[in-house]
């Protein structure tokens, strides 16, 4: 027997001998069970904000530095709470970089490469890291030109005159458009605020509180027919484990 | 060389709802299935940790690996096609189940009007869209597809209620939805309001999403929907949603006559003397190939797969867009999609729902409204869901909202759980220069040519979309406490890059006559008698709804068909 040779021994073995399918069995004839009795259970064991960070992708402290500025523009820390910075977001997006986000894993890189229309999508050899990087290295070399000063240093609006610029593809790379950086870049920073804290953004998973999303909740059959609005205390991944 | 396999009965290609629905009929009735799948196992185990929007909703952790096999993508014949390098505007399924593992559990009957368009259209307005315009009825009428619904429908337990329209649009029942409809809440309820007052006919959204505990005809168990909120692009954890792997799939497998190979990507159809043979496929994890002998062999992948292996394997005639012959590839059609969103002051709890927890209104879809006066034909559903927000792809903010920055922190944290949207699914229609070939220069990891989609939006479209998207607005300005509403913008140009749709259809299109399709009414091929092709690709169009319980539908009836063949051995029409 190969092992990907799925018959029926194999099947069951597989599948309804596992969790949820024996569960279920049992509750055919219209009962409604609440989810953690048919499957598992959360563990609150993991409430605080994600201490052990490095960096995985960026080798240079100033790219870091940059991006990091780029980001919190785009989502700044406020009188609601905290900005991009505050939330891990820029350890967030290196260690994506560094993975399989980065590196285009699961896209077509064959060639040949060649510009199409918008509506066709990017066409670059480049490797999303290797995109970022370049638009990070160019944030540094706007500001010396125009400033004379590092990216992170300047004024909020001088950086916002930057990214503008970038985001309607005012500066030239070899590869890329400057707008197709800034949606990276923008979109990655959404993604760091709201995604898991498993991913290490999102830091004790305050950027969901900020908007009252409560999370990777198991069920809400209790609540579904109620009118009234519920602010949920969020809930991670990182809380079913342990 | 390649290695030769023992021979089986029957051979699917793939193992989704199409492969797993008539592996399931197949094997019930004695015959030996085997599924070639060029994914992974998969169960509801593998979903235990699927509250991830960020690995599964924005990575499309279900989804096929583009880097192995994708499409290439132009608007029309003279421009050059170049690869969707990354999943956007639709997500093709991967793994055991396939598309039906990610879905979001809308179940639609497609309307008697749909399955005779042509000849209805025509009777009412004449050629009113011109030749440009390839309209084709299906071969069969919806009075024909009316047990095969019901049996799918039985299948997967959906929960719905009688849409207040179907006797005036001649969509009997033979027997009453399995389940009643999901619970309702008070956004769907907020709509339902603005529609009525609209003169509209909302009615629950009909859902494969068990609302109850509920055991289907073939002894498979549903769990009640927990209103999870992650049901598209997500496996469901609690085994509510129907989908090949909790209903079909081990049905096929507890009649001991049922084997599905992983890792097991099909690259040809084999074929002698006018039959096929069996298949060619690679093992993917060693590129070995095999040859795998069978009495008949059925596609039963995704739309673009099914086009593509009848077209490497030089099977069928096909589709020239510039001379009308051939009709391989032809009638390739999408679906068009609008609304305006409404934002409120007071709280919504959007973030909680389930796939298809909705309402929605025929009133504008199918040919239910008059289009004399309009330039177009068909229509759309308009309705509102909760499917339940997720936090990275769904932040609604008002107009004039900028994208990033201070404004846009405020605007997104505030207005999360303060909107609603109406929105529309509309048609969409055959034109000759929409179609699939095979691309001259791109390849997938396996040395076969791309599939090539040559695609734009259509003038049927755009006046289409313009025409349902103002009556979302007129929907939305209804609902009571609006503050204000951001409509949609109209139909541009088709693009690859944002998600729009998983409702591809057509290329291997069903009919009467072998002029006008690639398969007859048993999705069986017309050039050859033991091959049967079936799913979104048989459609002659699109109508205004999912695809799906129309796909279910088309197994059932090719299964069937596949006995008929098995018995008598010849074309089946």
């Amino acid at each position: 027997m190969q092992d990907n040779v799925i018959d029926r021994r194999n099947f069951f073995k597989l599948s309804l001998l596992s969790g949820g399918v024996v569960a279920v069995s049992t509750i055919s004839g219209g009962a409604i069970l609440h989810a953690t009795e048919l499957t598992h259970v959360h563990k609150k064991t993991q409430e605080s904000s994600n201490k052990i960070r490095g960096k995985m992708f960026f080798q240079v402290q100033t790219d870091f530095d940059n991006l990091s500025a780029a980001c919190e523009r785009i989502y700044p820390k406020d009188e609601q709470g905290e900005g991009a910075i505050g939330l891990g977001v820029p350890y967030f997006i290196d260690n994506q970089l560094a993975s399989a986000y980065g590196y285009n894993d699961r896209e077509y890189l064959q060639g040949p490469f060649i510009e199409g229309i918008a509506e066709q999508g990017y066409q670059t050899p480049m490797r999303r890291n290797e995109i970022f990087l370049e638009g990070v290295k160019a944030l540094e070399a706007i500001s010396q030109k125009r400033y004379k000063k590092t990216f992170s240093s300047l004024k909020g609006v001088e950086q916002d005159k930057i990214l503008v610029d970038l985001e309607k593809n005012k500066i030239d790379f070899i590869g890329f458009k400057s707008s197709e950086f800034f949606t990276f870049l923008r979109d990655m920073t959404i993604a760091g605020v709201l995604s898991d804290p498993i991913y290490g953004g999102n830091d004790n998973k305050n950027g969901w509180r900020m908007m009252q999303y409560p999370g990777a909740q198991m069920s809400y059959i209790d609540k579904i027919t109620s009118d009234e609005f519920f602010d949920i205390e969020p809930m991670s991944l990182a809380d079913m484990e342990g | 060389m390649a290695e030769v396999l023992k021979k089986v009965d029957v051979v699917t290609v793939g193992a989704g709802w199409t492969g797993g629905i008539v592996a399931a009929e197949l094997t019930k009735a004695g015959l030996n299935v085997l599924s070639l799948e060029r994914g992974m196992m998969q169960t509801t185990e593998n979903f235990a940790m699927i509250h991830d929007e960020w690995r599964y909703g924005i990575n499309y952790g279900l989804m096929q690996d583009c880097s192995k096999d994708t499409v290439t993508f132009r608007h029309n014949v003279n421009g050059l096609a170049l690869p969707y390098r990354k999943m956007g505007s639709f997500l093709l399924g991967s793994n055991v189940g396939g598309a039906g593992v990610h879905w979001n559990g809308w179940t639609f009957r497609f309307l008697p009007y749909d399955f005779e368009i042509k000849t209805k259209s025509f009777e009412r307005y004449g050629n009113k869209l011109g030749n440009d315009y390839t309209l084709q009825d299906w071969g069969l009428t919806y009075k024909d597809m009316e047990s095969y619904y019901d049996k799918f429908e039985k299948t997967c337990g959906i929960c719905g209620e009688e849409n207040p329209l179907a006797e005036k649009m001649g969509l009997f029942r033979s027997s009453p939805y399995p389940q009643e409809p999901l619970e309702n809440t008070k956004m769907l309820k907020r709509f339902e309001k603005a529609a009525k007052e609209m003169k509209l006919h909302p009615f629950r959204l009909p859902a494969a999403n068990s609302k109850g505990g509920y055991t289907n005809p073939d002894g498979q168990d549903l769990a009640p929907c927990q209103y999870c909120a992650y049901c598209e692009r997500f496996g469901c954890e609690y085994g509510a949603k129907a989908s090949p792997i909790n209903t079909v799939i081990p049905k096929a497998m507890s009649t001991g006559k049922y084997t599905i190979r992983t890792h097991s990507n099909v690259i040809e159809i084999l074929k002698k003397d006018g039959k096929a043979t069996g298949v060619r496929f690679v093992d993917t994890r060693t590129m070995k190939e095999y040859i795998q002998p069978a009495d008949i062999v059925v596609l039963t992948s995704y739309m673009f797969n099914n086009a593509k292996l009848l077209m490497v394997s030089d099977i069928g005639e096909q589709y020239d867009p510039n001379t009308g012959k051939g009709t391989l590839g032809k009638n390739y059609c999408y679906q068009i999609n609008m609304g305006t969103t409404a934002f409120f002051d007071e709280q919504f709890n959007t973030y909680m729902g389930s796939g298809a927890l909705g309402t929605t209104c025929d009133d504008y879809n199918g040919d239910n409204f008059d289009h004399s006066k309009e330039k177009f034909l068909h229509g759309a559903m308009i309705y509102s869901v909760q499917l339940g927000n997720r936090p990275i792809q769904s932040a609604p903010v008002p107009k004039g909202t900028p994208n990033w920055g201070a404004k846009f922190k405020k605007a997104l944290n505030y207005n999360f759980t303060r909107a609603i949207t109406v929105g529309g699914q509309g048609a969409s229609l055959p034109h000759k220069s929409n179609y699939l070939s095979l691309d001259p220069t791109y390849k997938d990891a396996f040395g076969m040519p791309l599939i090539r989609l040559t695609y734009n939006f259509t003038e049927q479209d755009r006046a289409l979309h313009k025409f349902i998207t103002d009556k979302t607005a007129e929907v939305a300005k209804k609902m009571q406490g609006v503050r204000s509403i951001k409509k949609g913008a109209y139909l541009k140009d088709y693009s690859v890059v944002p998600y729009q749709s998983t409702h591809n259809t057509g290329g291997t299109t069903m009919g009467a006559d072998p002029q006008t399709s690639v398969v007859n009414t048993y999705l069986q091929h017309w050039d050859m008698d033991n091959l049967f092709v079936v799913g979104a690709g048989n459609f002659q169009h699109n109508s205004g709804y999912n695809p799906t319980d129309t796909v279910g539908a088309l197994a059932y009836r090719c299964a069937e068909g596949i006995l008929k063949y098995h018995k008598n051995d010849r074309q089946l029409v």
